[in-house]
């Protein structure tokens, strides 16, 4: 067994509540109510534990985390341990006031999203009313407060045609970075996918634009964005590796390697409620299960790319080929791959209505 | 905003909220930056630690020929200025007086 280096995040899924619907939303169909979620004890232990045990950024995320009420002393705490702390909100809930106290606290980043660059069309897809204003004060407020701020744009059919727009939305923003990311398919995404597919030509012209805005703007705009994993020929390396760089911790305590590796069967997932960080890391079955490349089968076992895309994402072998253990049907050398080429044929047509995220709609 | 062109006469200093330190669990030089690791060469981490917002890229490069007298000094000042531009467009290094 080689070594098995400590991980670099940890992404802390503080709450699954949340003002906004997005019918993309990773988080899992069953959400996690309140009363269900780790307490700020057991937070503070987690933070702990990671930062001894080599995590260097921990990224606080949701649902919504500024949902939680110990959030401003979570990131104190965070940053007492050393831990290069990050905010993923959608900004809706809270402004000026608390991330003046956050960069107090220690603060080093804000990643902000928005659903579209119109309020019109964003607010309609968060299915929030009004959130498209108050997250434009809230990227003002973390701007003021000398903290900086990435947008997060995700991206499907119904919006990816703005994208020149979203990257003038973030240059007036005062954004150093935008993240345009595409759509992956699990959880609420998948359940909505003929509705959020791009058709190959939106993606061709999407993908020419961010081309040109970065040669445009190298040294003032960074500008994340990858093709979508559907459209493309080899898989995504999904979280870098399974167990490889990340482990993260679900509102209940549960941890995974990535945001929906538990919707894969016969796998027992450990908790932080009676496991320790470390144990995690090291010892479980579940993050053992798919390091490296020892699981593999054929096409993956002998390919030359086995140590770059680490077999694609497990979850969505799971999903589309009913195996997690199988080749990401998104390679053209999976045997699965029909699978993916008819939701893409199914794509050109016209779109359905959404399923918004909402707890009355978890299963 | 625009991009910071990196010549001779500037002074630099890490940006706000960008973190170079040493990592004692693997035993190396890191720059921790927004959802960001990098993982500075030895020479990379040599020329990081001149960067405290006071010294300019001349004397950067002055004091590192000194160091390493093999390397001519036009040589090293072109890695220099290169490896600071890098960091400069990924928004890890600014003008000191920004």
């Amino acid at each position: 067994m080689p070594t098995i280096d400590p991980p670099l995040a940890l992404l802390a899924e503080l709450t699954h509540r949340c003002p906004l619907a997005c019918p993309y939303c990773s988080n899992p169909l069953n959400l996690e109510r309140a009363a269900g979620e780790l307490s700020d004890q057991d937070w503070r232990r987690v933070l702990a534990e990671a930062a001894a045990l080599g995590v260097l950024q921990v990224h606080f995320s949701g649902g919504e985390p500024m949902a939680r009420r110990d959030l401003l002393a979570l990131i104190g705490a965070a940053n007492g341990l050393g831990l290069y702390s990050n905010l993923i909100t959608s900004g809706t809930l809270g402004g000026a006031r608390e991330i003046d106290a956050f960069a107090a606290a220690g603060l080093k980043h804000v990643q902000l999203s928005f659903q579209d660059f119109t309020a019109e069309n964003g607010d309609r897809i968060a299915g929030l009313a009004g959130g498209h204003d108050r997250k434009q004060r809230f990227a003002e407020a973390v701007r003021a407060a000398g903290l900086p701020l990435t947008l997060n744009m995700v991206v499907h059919r119904q919006n990816l045609d703005g994208v020149p727009d979203m990257i003038e939305m973030a240059l007036e923003l005062g954004a150093r970075r935008i993240e345009i990311a595409h759509v992956q398919y699990y959880a609420w995404a998948l359940r909505n996918r003929a509705a959020l597919l791009p058709t190959r030509r939106q993606l061709d012209q999407a993908t020419e634009a961010v081309e040109a805005a970065r040669a445009r703007l190298k040294g003032v705009l960074t500008i994340d964005y990858v093709v979508p994993d559907y459209h493309g020929v080899r898989p995504k390396s999904c979280m870098s590796g399974w167990g490889r760089q990340f482990i993260n911790v679900m509102p209940s305590g549960t941890a995974v390697p990535c945001h929906a590796a538990e919707t894969l069967p016969g796998i027992a997932f450990p908790s932080v409620r009676n496991s320790s960080l470390s144990d995690i890391w090291h010892r479980s079955d579940a993050f053992n299960r798919f390091r490296g490349t020892d699981w593999m089968a054929e096409p993956c076992r002998s390919c030359e790319r086995r140590e770059i895309d680490w077999g694609g994402c497990r979850c969505q072998a799971f999903l589309l080929a009913g195996d997690a253990g199988r080749t990401d049907p998104v390679c053209t050398l999976s045997p699965d791959h029909g699978v993916v080429e008819a939701a893409l044929q199914e794509a050109e047509g016209a779109p359905p209505a959404f399923v918004y995220r909402r707890f009355s709609a978890a299963r | 905003m625009d991009r910071f062109v990196v010549s001779d006469s500037s002074v630099l200093s890490f940006a706000p909220h960008i973190v170079f330190r040493f990592d004692e669990v693997r035993q190396r030089w890191i720059i921790l930056a927004p959802e960001r690791l990098m993982l500075p060469d030895e020479q990379a981490v040599e020329i990081l630690k001149l960067v405290d917002g006071k010294t300019g890229v001349s004397a950067i490069v002055d004091s590192l020929a000194a160091r390493y007298d093999q390397a001519p000094r036009d040589l090293i000042a072109k890695d220099v200025t290169t490896m600071l531009q890098d960091l400069a467009d990924k928004g890890c290094l600014a003008g000191a007086d920004d």
